[in-house]
């Protein structure tokens, strides 16, 4: 049973009290792009062992989406975010960092 | 003869009698007994036959280890099977009965298995019931069915309460022994939140017992005046009955306390499954002592020596009057004295070590009590019940040195700290060549949310076995738990030990014939044989031998057997035990009720059932319900007498003939709103909604991103930046978040709120060619063919009450929803019906409502969809705009697949007969797949027997169907036979649209 | 209208346990979203209520005028009954120049009173949310779920609080607190 904080209301919330949204910091592909484009959009996801970045909605609470930063084997969380970034803020990186020296980076 | 004391037991009210019955046998124990004692004190030592050879067993244990003593609790809607009668607190009026036996307990017969025993090895099942295939269905499994299994099941209808409880803590204490006390004291001083826990009724634990000295008191008194001085501290809650089942993620905890099993239908719930958030975790959960594996080891009347000396000490018991001692370490000298103290006699203590020496030793023998070295049994007998023993020399093969004659063996082979809680969310272990055990590796701990330790162990759970490493690894453990200094520790005495042997077989060099009397897992019956045998058949990994062997898989998890198991298949595999290492340890510690698992899950809150404002109306008037998401909507209304076909039959006819009324305030309302709101709604739909015009509505389809139809509805615009979305019933709430989503996620500059008004209003749709006229005599407003025209709506007052009044139809027919507040939805209804009545209005359902539509040949969400289905499918093109850009599943329905001209298409399908199609039949088509199966061309999505034609249609997906109208083909059948249809035009009612626009 | 044209989901039933509670009269309720940090909403919002702008996942006021923080754009809004259509489309005035949503949900939701010394505890049954005094003093507006539904609550005083939720789920609502309020039930850990 995880727990989030919620950058929107700052509460702590259960996992219970959330709802997951898959993989976060998807481009959207659409009208125009190519077949290969539109196919990593829609079905290729990173699913790592590792630092992992995941969109998340206060659904039983603000209603608020976010963007959570966690290790998927350990289940650290590094930071949570709002939805709109377009990327982790740099404290976020900074966390994974200390943490894990050898992280690849985003992207 | 097991008998109760003259005096003595420490936990015993001796002016308390309690009143029992176990196997209808009226028994008498004390106040603070358990029932195990309590039988104990009754002679009544058998209490259970063993699950695979129906072996007699008697309680082996004293706490929550126990394997044997497994009795059904309770009668009628209470009864519970698998209660172990060693953490059953004796009541007035408790009912047991022993289990897995037939006739009796003494007598039965299934323990023939047992004579058998040397025909069911390991991997019996395995092995036997492989061929012929067909035996296992009808003559394997039955018989297997009816012979296995532990108890018999409940019966419906548990009338007590369950419920749950949450918590956040800082420190979670799990143990009230006095290593939890003692974390207790460190927590507590530092102010923060501390609940303190313990399975048992009592504080204190095994030190009470075993006479420690703690700050020059005895144990019982320092834990008297500890729990006494912790309850002063507001920060923390200490909590009996209490059991710490579970430890998570991101410190998760689950307790469980069992509020009133001790006093059943006192008021309050049965059991609390509390669910705890809390910073830091610290398991004090004590040790457990193992047996020893010799031939006879199951025998009732042999014990664990601990158990022993707290049947003794703790309920005035004595569990035989010649108690052999038997043990590969010092502790168990404490139940020698214990049982010497209390009168009784030890013919001998026997000791597998070559060398002995200690101050409990010494004390053994100064008491007069023989002591025998380098001995081992090498065998106990006496079928139900003790009677002697063999002893032989530990190194040897087992020749019989001397028999004694004994009702009771008390033996002991070592400690095992009870690391489960420490192991269930990741902690390591480390194997201690000192104490034989494995135990928690304090590098290797549990992390949280932030990828700190946030378990510890304190106390015997961390390995330390003496009671001042245990009080000072406690305070150290919480001290380091809430980032303090340690304070220093209660001091401590107790009795030094020698070092322990490793000894796990007796006598060393046993045979085959001994190995497959030595019981390793009491509950499942799995011996040394068994184990030794798996290791010979090539099982190397741990984690396969136990699913082979089903060693430790009871409902005990093999707390008393894992470790020797594990002994025994290293020696076999001729490798060290940490390398063997350890099965996975999953929560619950010990089982708990599923019912505390539900919680608040049962009965009438099993899950919501969402009710509409006017449902009472419906309850009253012979609705008969159909489940739509949690929603329960009226399938159809039945008069008295009438079939649900001829209710729907009746209800359709009345629509198109005069005047229907259809409860639809479950279908989703969501208001969008914002300069941006046209542009977003044309991204959400495929057709365009920014040019709809204030008071009209507009159809429209929604996709998802793979460009498959997720929902369809009818779009009203309210004003020049307000749009009210009508969506499915179904999908009101997740078309409320999937707008949400986009809203937030992806086009977050754009200038749109939303809110999801669907409950706040009553919708209620006036459907029939009478339906103008019902409006008009309500009056207030003006609902003129002029005024409200098809796909229009307007604002005002109907009969006095504040409506919306759509003009839309999903029948076909002449047609207005109207949306009054919720509040006054059932107000709506009742006028409608009781100013209807000239017209013979009468409600209709949803089955009704399906068959209006599909007679129209208008599709549904779900039924003409199932996640795979493009507009064009549905050959909607016409509501998929060709001059936007974009919009949300655009680009995947140009994905050359959504492209194919192959895929199947919506059709009309009329049987050649009139019947009434199977849902979802295939339409066949010639040959067959590579897997042999009959190759199709297209299936039905929607069939109903139509009243308005009086025969059945059906709509349904065909290859190149709309090209091919006319042509007959044909359907399967579940008996296998087939159904003739021919492809029509879906819509058949009123083509023209004539009625619906009058 | 007449208030006997309207139907509260449960007609104002009540249960008394070791925690009591009734279903309260019909409320105006009306939603609110917008830029909450603009001086125009706040005006608006105390015009509404006569209370001021809520901070983060607070409550102003109450049941009869009352402005709780629902999200950092959201509000709900709690007027007397019979002005809530008037005060919805007043506030909607006000707000006319901005971007602003605002609706009257005043059917939308089911409300209940709850009172008792076990209050906490009988919460805490039903709710993941920590119901420890410090972490939800009162005025402090918490949406979470009760059992399987999504609800709101806030403390009023140590031994009342108000819980809202859907009205077409006011039923089980009604029977998660019920069973949680049965005497018998009292846990003693929040009070003893």
């Amino acid at each position: 049973m995880l727990k989030f904080t919620c950058p929107a209301c700052r509460i702590e919330a259960c996992e219970s009290e959330l709802v997951n949204g898959g993989e976060a910091h998807l481009t959207r592909s659409g009208p125009g792009d190519s077949d290969e484009m539109f196919e990593r959009y829609l079905f290729m996801r990173k699913n790592p062992k590792g630092v992992h970045f995941e969109r998340w909605r206060h659904a039983m609470g603000c209603g608020k989406w976010f963007i959570a930063a966690r290790h998927t084997a350990t289940l650290e969380v590094f930071g949570t975010y709002p939805a709109q970034a377009h990327e982790p803020p740099a404290d976020v990186i900074a966390a994974i960092k200390s943490r894990y020296p050898a992280w690849e980076g985003f992207k | 003869m097991s008998t109760r004391l003259a005096t003595g037991g420490t936990r015993l009210n001796r002016a308390r009698q309690v009143e029992f019955t176990f196997n209808g046998k009226r028994l008498h124990g004390f106040e603070g007994d358990t029932l195990a004692s309590a039988l104990l004190a009754n002679d009544q030592l058998l209490m259970g036959r063993s699950f695979k050879y129906h072996r007699p067993r008697g309680v082996v244990a004293s706490g929550a280890e126990e394997p044997n003593a497994l009795v059904g609790l309770g009668e009628g809607t209470r009864f519970e099977p698998n209660q172990r009668a060693t953490t059953t607190e004796l009541f007035h009026g408790l009912i047991a009965e022993s289990q897995n036996h037939w006739p009796s307990l003494d007598f039965d017969i299934g323990a023939i298995n047992s004579k058998l025993s040397r025909f069911l090895p390991a991997g019996f099942y395995y092995k036997t019931f492989m061929a012929p295939r067909a035996a296992w269905k009808h003559l394997f499994e039955p018989i297997i069915r009816k012979s296995a299994g532990l108890g018999r099941p409940t019966e419906p209808g548990d009338p007590d309460r369950y419920e749950h409880f949450h918590i956040h803590l800082d420190l979670l204490i799990v143990g009230g022994g006095i290593a939890g006390l003692q974390a207790a004291l460190v927590a507590a001083e530092t102010g923060r939140k501390v609940l303190l826990i313990e399975q048992e009724a009592h504080w204190g634990g095994r030190a009470v017992v075993d006479g420690v000295k703690i700050e020059g008191k005895t144990a019982a008194e320092w834990v008297a005046e500890t729990v006494e001085k912790l309850t002063e501290y507001p920060n923390v809650a200490l909590r009996t009955r209490f059991m710490g089942s579970g430890v998570y993620d991101h410190g998760y905890a689950l307790a469980y306390e069992r509020v009133s099993d001790h006093a059943p239908a006192t008021g309050g719930p049965r059991h609390r499954l509390w669910r705890i958030r809390t910073g830091q975790i610290i398991t004090a959960t004590g040790a457990l002592e193992r047996p020893l594996s010799f031939a006879g080891n199951d025998t009732p009347g042999v014990m664990l020596a601990s158990a022993v000396r707290d049947y003794v000490e703790s309920y005035g018991v004595s569990p035989g009057d010649r108690t052999v001692v038997v043990t590969n370490n010092d502790d168990a000298y404490r139940t020698a004295l214990s049982l010497h103290q209390a009168g009784l006699t030890v013919p001998a203590v026997i000791d597998a070590r070559a060398m002995v020496n200690g101050p409990l030793v010494e004390a053994v023998k100064a008491a007069g009590i023989r002591v025998e070295t380098g001995k081992g049994i090498a065998s106990a007998s006496g079928g139900k019940r003790l009677k002697s023993v063999d002893i032989c020399a530990q190194a040897g093969e087992g020749a019989v040195l001397e028999s004694i004659a004994c009702d009771a063996l008390a033996m002991s082979g070592g400690w095992s700290p009870v690391v489960h809680l420490w192991s269930h969310c990741g902690g390591k272990l480390l194997w201690s060549n000192d104490y034989f055990h494995f135990h928690p590796d304090e590098t290797r701990f549990p992390t949280d949310d932030k990828g700190a330790q946030y378990v510890r162990t304190a106390g015997i759970a961390s390995g330390a076995m003496r009671s001042a490493d245990v009080l000072e690894n406690a305070a150290q453990s919480a001290a380091a738990a809430l980032g303090v200094t340690a304070p220093k520790a209660a001091s401590a005495t107790d009795d030094d030990e020698g070092p322990m042997a490793p000894v796990w077989v007796m006598p060393q060099g046993a045979g085959k014939a001994k190995k497959s009397k030595m019981w390793l897992d009491f509950q499942n019956d799995v011996k040394v044989s068994d184990v030794e045998l798996a290791a010979q058949e090539g099982y190397k990994s741990v984690e396969h031998t136990k699913r082979y062997t089903t060693l430790g898989m009871a409902t005990d998890q093999g707390k008393l057997s894992n470790i020797n198991g594990l002994a025994v298949l290293s020696q076999a595999l001729n490798q060290p035990i940490p390398e063997t290492g350890t099965t996975t340890f999953r929560p619950p510690y010990t089982p708990i009720s599923l019912a505390s698992i539900a919680g608040p899950a049962r009965g009438n809150t099993f899950q919501p059932l969402r009710k509409t404002p006017i449902q009472s109306w419906h309850d009253a008037h012979g609705a008969d319900y159909e489940p739509v998401g949690q929603w329960r909507r009226p399938f159809c209304y039945k008069k008295p007498g009438e079939t649900r076909e001829e209710a729907v039959s009746r209800e359709v006819r009345n629509t198109r003939e005069s005047l229907g009324l259809l409860d639809a305030s479950t279908l989703g309302k969501i208001l969008v709103k914002g300069p941006d709101a046209g542009k977003f709604l044309d991204m959400l739909y495929t057709n365009m909604m920014s040019t709809l015009k204030p008071g009209k509505c507009r159809y429209g389809l929604m996709c998802n991103e793979n460009g498959f139809l997720i929902d369809d509805g009818v779009v009203a615009k309210l004003s020049e930046n307000s749009y009210l979305v009508h969506t499915t019933t179904g999908g009101a709430d997740h078309i409320h978040a999937h707008m949400e989503d986009w809203l937030q996620c992806e086009w977050w500059d754009w200038q749109v709120y939303t809110a999801n008004l669907t409950e706040a209003y009553a919708q209620i749709a006036v459907v029939g060619p009478n339906a103008r006229k019902l409006l008009e005599k309500l009056g207030g407003l003006d609902v003129s063919k002029e005024a409200l025209p098809f796909m229009g709506w307007v604002e005002g007052e109907l009969a006095g009450l504040p409506v919306r009044a759509y003009r839309i139809s999903f029948s076909g027919e002449l047609s207005y929803e109207l949306a009054v507040p919720a509040n006054q939805g059932l107000a709506l209804w009742k006028t409608l019906v009781d100013q209807g009545a000239e017209w013979g209005i009468s409600p209709y359902g949803t089955e009704a409502l399906h068959i209006l539509r599909a007679e129209k040949g208008f599709i549904m969400i779900g039924d003409e969809t199932d996640g795979t289905v493009i507009p064009q499918d549905l050959n909607l093109h016409w509501a998929i705009s060709k001059k936007k850009e974009d919009f949300l599943g655009k680009r995947a329905q140009e994905r050359s697949h959504m492209a194919d001209p192959d895929r199947w298409k919506l059709v009309g399908l009329q049987t050649l007969d009139g019947s009434t199609l199977p849902d979802g039949a295939y339409a066949l088509d010639e040959g067959a797949n590579e897997n042999g199966q009959r190759n199709t061309q297209g299936r039905v999505t929607s069939t109903y027997h139509s009243p308005t034609f009086g025969r059945g249609i059906a709509m349904g997906l065909v290859r190149h169907g709309p090209d091919r109208m006319g042509e007959v083909l044909k359907f399967n059948k579940v008996d296998g036979s087939t159904i003739e249809a021919k492809l029509v035009d879906p819509v058949l009612y009123d083509p023209e649209g004539e009625k619906q626009n009058v | 209208m007449s208030e006997a044209r309207l139907h509260t989901p449960l007609g104002g039933a009540g249960f008394k346990g070791y925690v009591s509670f009734t279903e309260v009269a019909p409320t105006g309720m009306i939603a609110l979203r917008g830029d909450l940090a603009n001086a125009t909403v706040a005006e608006a919002v105390e015009a509404a209520t006569g209370q001021g702008m809520p901070a983060a996942r607070r409550i102003e006021g109450g049941l009869d005028g009352g402005a709780a923080w629902a999200s950092p754009d959201e509000l709900l809004l709690f007027v007397p009954q019979a002005e809530a259509a008037e005060r919805t489309a007043a506030l909607a005035e006000a707000l006319a120049t901005q971007h602003a949503l605002v609706a009257d949900v005043s059917d939308m939701r089911a409300a209940f009173t709850l009172k008792g010394a076990h209050l906490r505890d009988m919460l805490a049954k039903l709710t993941p949310a920590d119901l420890s005094p410090e972490t939800l003093p009162s005025g402090e507006f918490r949406r979470t779920h009760l059992g399987q539904i999504a609800a709101a609550f806030w403390f009023e005083a140590e031994e009342t609080a108000h819980l809202i939720c859907f009205r077409s789920v006011a039923d089980y609502a009604f029977d998660l607190l019920k069973e949680a309020s049965e005497p018998g039930g009292e846990v003693g850990y929040f009070s003893i």
